[in-house]
């Protein structure tokens, strides 16, 4: 068995990479996968607490780079999820302190004993975000539907196939299923019009998310907030698995037309 | 009419301006050339089309298209009318 690397990344910030790489963390871990998240936003840490693993961290992704420990010694094993990692980012330092060539060569240490390998990307297109890419497997796209949000996910779209790392896959977030339905926002099938890239997950707006964030158990944990289903979504069509997409506003249009797809397809 | 319904805002619908805006700049943006960049290459355009045959300058247009994955610089560029130009060249 050897680990699938999956970045999390937007060009962006502020659009839920952190959000999203902990919760499909716990979602993945919660079938039982065997899950390292690893937070590559170096002097801008937040996946700790996200996690709610802030109180345990001794060393941090730069100790480790620099030999100063043992990767498994920088590793924070979650004891609500037994099979969850957490390898936090320095804070006090910045993101040339971690070159592409030590992410592979670490990922790379992960991959005999873990299923999965969860990369946090910075936010923009330097220095983090190249060092977040490089180990990767798979890259997931993550954007809002809002005009600057989804130019810069078409911008990283292409920087992730010159660099060969495509095609990645797209997590639409922050969905208001109300204002897609009266026209004031665009809906998953305007979006996948602009960008020409796979879907692998649409996540409502949530509030679930914010009262998560404050009490630090991120909303997977809890498979029956609306945020929360949509992750386990995304981690089982990570899997492999067939999961249909929930209808979030897109009406009649994107999901009408899949449905109808597949009726049509189940009768002939 | 307040200002704010005059530039369209607060209007519903307002999801298809996103996607049209959206379609334009990344059109320019995956090109790899800005709107600005774009007048500058046509006024050097009409520059040299100048030197040979007479154009209607006013009317030229030079926009960028995707058709499938094909990107396509387009320009539009009308010649001045016969009569004026049998006057003016040779
Ligand atoms: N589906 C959602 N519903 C409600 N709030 C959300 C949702 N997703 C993210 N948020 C909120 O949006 C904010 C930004 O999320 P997050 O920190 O995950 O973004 P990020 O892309 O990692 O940001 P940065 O670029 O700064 O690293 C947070 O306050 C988070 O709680
Ligand atoms: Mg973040």
């Amino acid at each position: 068995m050897s680990a699938k690397i999956v970045t999390i990344t937007s060009g962006k910030g502020g659009v839920g990479k952190t959000t999203a790489t902990a919760n499909i963390g716990v979602a993945l871990a919660s079938t039982g996968e065997r899950v390292v998240c690893i937070d590559a936003d170096i002097g801008l840490r937040n996946l700790d607490v996200i996690m709610g693993l802030e109180n345990r961290i001794v060393y941090d992704f730069v100790d480790v780079v620099e030999g100063r420990c043992k990767l498994r010694q920088a590793m924070i094993r979650d004891k609500r999820l037994d099979t969850l990692f957490l390898i936090p980012a320095a804070q006090t330092r910045d993101k040339t302190a971690v070159s592409p060539k030590d992410m592979v060569r670490l990922t790379n240490e992960l991959r005999q004993e873990y299923d999965w390998v969860l990369i946090d990307s910075p936010a923009g297109i330097e220095r983090g975000f190249r060092n977040a890419i490089a180990p990767a497997d798979l890259v997931l796209i993550i954007t809002n539907p809002e005009v600057s949000a989804v130019r810069d996910a078409d911008r990283i779209i292409g920087l992730i196939e010159a660099e060969e790392k495509g095609p990645g896959k797209l997590i639409l977030n922050r969905v208001k299923p109300e204002m897609v339905r009266r026209g004031d926002m665009l809906g998953t099938e305007d979006v996948l019009d602009v960008l020409a890239i796979e879907l692998i997950g649409i996540v409502p707006e949530d509030e679930s998310v914010i009262v998560a964030t404050n009490q630090g158990v991120p909303v997977a944990m809890d498979a029956n907030s609306k945020a929360g289903r949509a992750f386990h979504d995304i981690a089982h069509r990570l899997k492999g698995e067939d999961v249909p997409f929930a209808d979030l506003g897109g009406g009649d249009g994107f999901f009408g037309r899949i449905s109808r797809m597949m009726r049509a397809g189940g009768e002939s | 009419m307040n200002f704010f319904q005059k530039v369209g805002i607060g209007r519903s619908r307002s999801a298809k301006s996103a996607k049209e805006r959206l379609q334009l700049v990344l059109i320019h943006d995956r090109a790899g050339i800005s709107p600005g960049k774009l007048e500058t290459l046509k006024d050097e355009l009409i520059n040299v089309i100048s030197r040979h045959i007479e154009i209607e300058t006013e009317a030229v247009e030079i926009t960028l298209t995707k058709e499938r994955d094909q990107h396509r610089l387009v320009a539009d560029i009308p010649l001045a009318p016969i009569r004026k130009r049998r006057h003016t060249i040779s």
